[in-house]
């Protein structure tokens, strides 16, 4: 990317197709494709360019702690013999993992470093994870570096959250709507809780980072469920996100009988595969490649192409984003939310005119529920249909009825260690039904509840058992407004047994599109990543 | 005394046979004429010390050399004697252009260690400040050290202007600065008394200085020591500093040792103790108790007690 480009971003770019226009890149899992669209027809999102990064994000960091929304600053809320818990974003933040130092490093840090000044003795770490994996060692010294770790790991007080844990959850009351609300035992006795926060998309952050990341599922469910992903619209937009306006009355509670909080929000720019280096030609527009991008192209296809899959995903998995820090908020939860959001939407919206008959989607090798790990079915069904559609204010990009076409590989393979409820809900429930409120009703209880899953959940490393029940909710508000799904380029089983199509070449998928929308449709490609969020009029 | 003399150079060079000693014994005009009586000689410009011209090590084809050397051999002798535990190189994260990298000595592995461990872009374009009665004492050691380390002549015996004024114009050309306050290498396992060159540097300069501790070097090879001892090492980089608007350079040489003593501490404890002590200034010292020679041996404990070079345990460590 051009320095002057870099001085000053452009905006979000909404192309339509024209016999001139180049092949446009999908990504396609562990690979690419490049694909020409039907030229009159077709239009194509790009995402903004990233914004410009904080000059000096340490002393952002610290005035946002001096100067906090709301709130008192955050040396005078420390004291010693004071109990002080912090909570931060586990491995599913940043996508993919950002280079070091993490933010998370840099903000917990500085609050360490007020804390010490403070004399504060009694500090513990959590990784704020719900019902995920447990993050590794490895992975928690990327996250926080090598001195936090070093400083409260040996000695117990920095860990991965524990929503199975007996003695280590409270309730903490019920909502207006009855939704229970619980809490990790420690967060909740603090006299003090402090989140940290990587707001990557509008999703994330505000009251669903205490009343999801430190709960369990008897506090989840009521949020986490058919019921409320068919009335979002969408869960990426919070003022008409059924999930939010269920956290938000769950942070109410937790307001009156929890813990005092002080929220640090962050967000980061669009610099996902970095302005230069082997992946910075996918944050570029295909007629702005040079010689040298084309180049690099040719060569990571051709390569990645002569490689087996797994050696592919760890090439991949190598890629440390180089992000940079466009804001930090701190603070109490509400006005330091609604300041990230908008600092977040800032980078992402594009206002595009009207919605389109056929949408098609590149899907890449990383969501947030496969760091360091694999991209099962259901999560190509999550990332496509639960967080690509999704990415949208006012209105869905595709019409009622309308048509996703998805590209990627969609192989038919499990992390076993990561995934392993995963597995049987693929291969023994989605045979029966890929109703996702059948589903709830007849089999979520049973998965969220198996000993075994909550052994390898508290164990290992393994996802709660409930969790591939709600990645498949993730994907019900796309699944009730579709008229069809198809999946180009995936394993033709696999594509199946999830209720969807599979197409051996994006020319298929329009035609068996056509079937659905008739013959001509308009189609529009969402070029991302890096991130977009459509703003649909 | 010298880097050649402790090495052993002088000794071996007197036994060799000198191609001049023949010219030497000849009359004007093969060997230079005498100065007549009642005549002032010119005064020759000093080639040795601080007036040792080192602008050819900044050369592309020396920088080349430097880095082959760097990256190669240094590394490898590095990695076999020190093994080294290298922390806090992230803290220079947010941090372009020239640098002041300010480290406590014991050893002459010191430089070694730290070109090999200081991270891009700073690492391949940094001068060392380097002792100009020590390093630059022969024009032979001098152009070692200039070629080998990027060494630069600094004068620690008395105030000069001309090795401040050379460290200043190369920090404002780009060159970042390797620079330890102490003035030399611990005499006795103690750190000394930091000066305050570096914090003039970055008040003239106004480039941040990064503190640097170096833990387990004197083990491996102290002063008055000829053979290495192999062992580990541990290398610590410190948050950047910088002056506070009108911060004189004694106060922010302080600063500096400060931080060093609690990067000590967090080298050999963990971050946020350090960090409480830091906070509550309890972090130590690095110059050690200002008591008699023998307990402020005994109060370095441990290995690092005895300065005799024997490998074998003594007691009370048997």
């Amino acid at each position: 990317m051009a320095v002057e480009h870099r001085k000053a971003p452009r905006p979000g770019l909404v192309m339509d197709v024209d016999r001139s226009t180049p092949p446009i890149l999908f990504h396609h899992g562990e690979g690419f494709r490049l694909e020409r669209l039907p030229p009159g027809r077709s239009r194509i999102i790009y995402p903004a360019e990233p914004l410009a990064g904080l000059s000096d994000p340490e002393e952002a960091i610290r005035d946002a702690l001096l100067n906090p929304l709301d709130s008192d600053p955050l040396p005078s809320l420390l004291r010693p013999g004071m109990k002080l818990t912090i909570a931060f974003d586990d491995i599913s933040l940043p996508l993919p993992p950002m280079r070091r130092p993490d933010i998370r490093q840099r903000v917990i840090e500085q609050v360490l470093d007020m804390a010490a000044a403070a004399g504060v003795d009694d500090v513990h770490l959590i990784a704020a994870l719900a019902l995920h994996r447990r993050m590794t060692d490895d992975e928690l010294r990327h996250a926080l570096g090598e001195r936090v770790f070093d400083a409260f790991a040996p000695q117990g007080a920095l860990y991965n959250h524990d929503a199975e844990d007996p003695d280590g959850m409270v309730e903490l009351g019920r909502t207006d709507h009855d939704e229970l609300v619980t809490m990790n035992r420690r967060a909740a006795e603090s006299d003090l809780l402090v989140y940290v926060n990587i707001n990557l998309v509008a999703m994330d952050g505000g009251w669903k980072s205490t009343a999801t990341g430190l709960a369990d599922y008897r506090s989840l469910r009521h949020h986490h469920n058919v019921g409320t992903m068919q009335n979002s619209r969408s869960f990426m937009d919070r003022p008409r996100s059924e999930l939010h306006h269920s956290n938000w009355r769950q942070g109410a509670v937790i307001k009156a009988n929890g813990p005092p909080i002080f929220q640090i929000e962050t967000t980061v720019n669009n610099n996902t595969f970095g302005y230069d280096g082997p992946l910075a030609v996918l944050q570029k527009r295909e007629w702005e490649w040079s010689a040298r991008d084309r180049a690099t192209f040719m060569a990571m296809h051709a390569g990645l192409k002569a490689m087996p899959p797994a050696a592919c995903r760890g090439v991949f998995n190598q890629w440390l984003a180089p992000y940079e820090m466009t804001s930090v908020q701190a603070g109490a939860v509400e006005p330091v939310h609604e300041s990230t959001t908008a600092n977040v939407l800032a980078q992402h919206l594009v206002p595009v005119q009207g919605q389109t008959d056929v949408l098609t989607m590149g899907l890449p090798y990383i969501c947030p529920y496969n760091v360091n790990s694999v991209m099962n079915p259901i999560l190509v069904m999550c990332l496509g249909l639960g967080y690509f559609f999704n990415l949208y204010r006012g209105q869905p990009l595709v019409r009622e009825g309308g048509v996703v076409i998805m590209s990627h590989p969609t192989r038919w393979e499990f992390h076993p260690v990561h995934h392993p409820s995963y597995i049987d809900f693929f291969e023994q429930l989605l045979a029966e039904t890929t109703d996702p409120a059948e589903l709830e009703a007849k089999y979520e209880a049973q998965f969220a509840t198996d000993e075994w899953y909550v052994h390898l959940y508290r164990t290992s490393y393994a996802y709660h058992g409930v969790h591939p029940f709600y990645m498949w909710y993730w994907g019900a508000h796309a699944l009730q407004w579709l008229g069809r799904v198809i999946v180009v380029g995936g394993d033709p089983k696999a594509v199946r047994r999830m209720g969807f199509q599979p197409a051996s070449t994006l020319s298929d998928a329009l035609e068996m599109a056509s079937d659905v929308v008739g013959p001509s449709p308009t189609i529009t490609h969402v070029h991302n990543p890096p991130i977009l969020m459509a703003d649909v009029e | 005394m010298g880097i050649a003399h402790d090495l052993g150079l002088v000794r071996i060079r007197s036994r060799l046979p000198s191609p001049t000693r023949a010219l030497r014994a000849r009359s004007f005009p093969l060997r230079a004429p005498t100065v007549p009586g009642g005549v002032e000689p010119l005064e020759a410009p000093a080639r040795t010390g601080t007036g040792f011209d080192t602008d050819w090590s900044r050369r592309w084809a020396a920088r080349m050399c430097r880095a082959a050397i760097v990256e190669g051999p240094m590394r490898a002798m590095v990695q076999v004697l020190a093994s080294p535990h290298r922390t806090g190189a992230d803290r220079l994260a947010d941090l372009d252009g020239a640098i002041i990298f300010a480290s406590n000595h014991h050893s002459h592995l010191d430089t070694s260690l730290l070109l090999t461990s200081i991270p891009e872009p700073w690492r391949h374009k940094i001068v060392v400040g380097a002792a100009s009665d020590y390093f630059f004492g022969n024009r032979v050691a001098g152009a070692t050290a200039a070629l080998m380390m990027g060494a630069i002549p600094i004068e620690r015996s008395r105030v000069g202007r001309r090795s401040a004024d050379l460290a200043a114009g190369l920090i404002d050309d780009g060159w970042s600065l390797l620079i330890y306050p102490e003035g030399g290498r611990s005499p006795d396992g103690w750190g000394q008394p930091f000066r305050g060159g570096a914090a003039y540097l970055s008040v003239r300069c106004g480039v941040p200085v990064v503190p640097v501790h170096l833990g387990g070097t004197g083990a491996i090879m102290r002063k008055g020591r000829t053979m290495p001892r192999p062992g580990e090492a541990s290398v610590t980089f410190g948050a950047p500093l910088r002056p506070e608007p009108g911060e004189r350079a004694p106060r922010f040489a302080v600063r500096i040792e400060e931080a060093v003593t609690a990067l000590a501490d967090e080298a050999s404890t963990d971050w946020y103790s350090a960090r409480r002590r830091a906070h509550a200034s309890a972090s130590g010292t690095l110059t050690g108790p200002q008591v008699g020679v023998w307990r402020r041996q005994w109060a370095l404990g441990g290995p690092r007690r005895s300065l005799s070079s024997s490998r074998s345990p003594r007691w009370p460590d048997l």
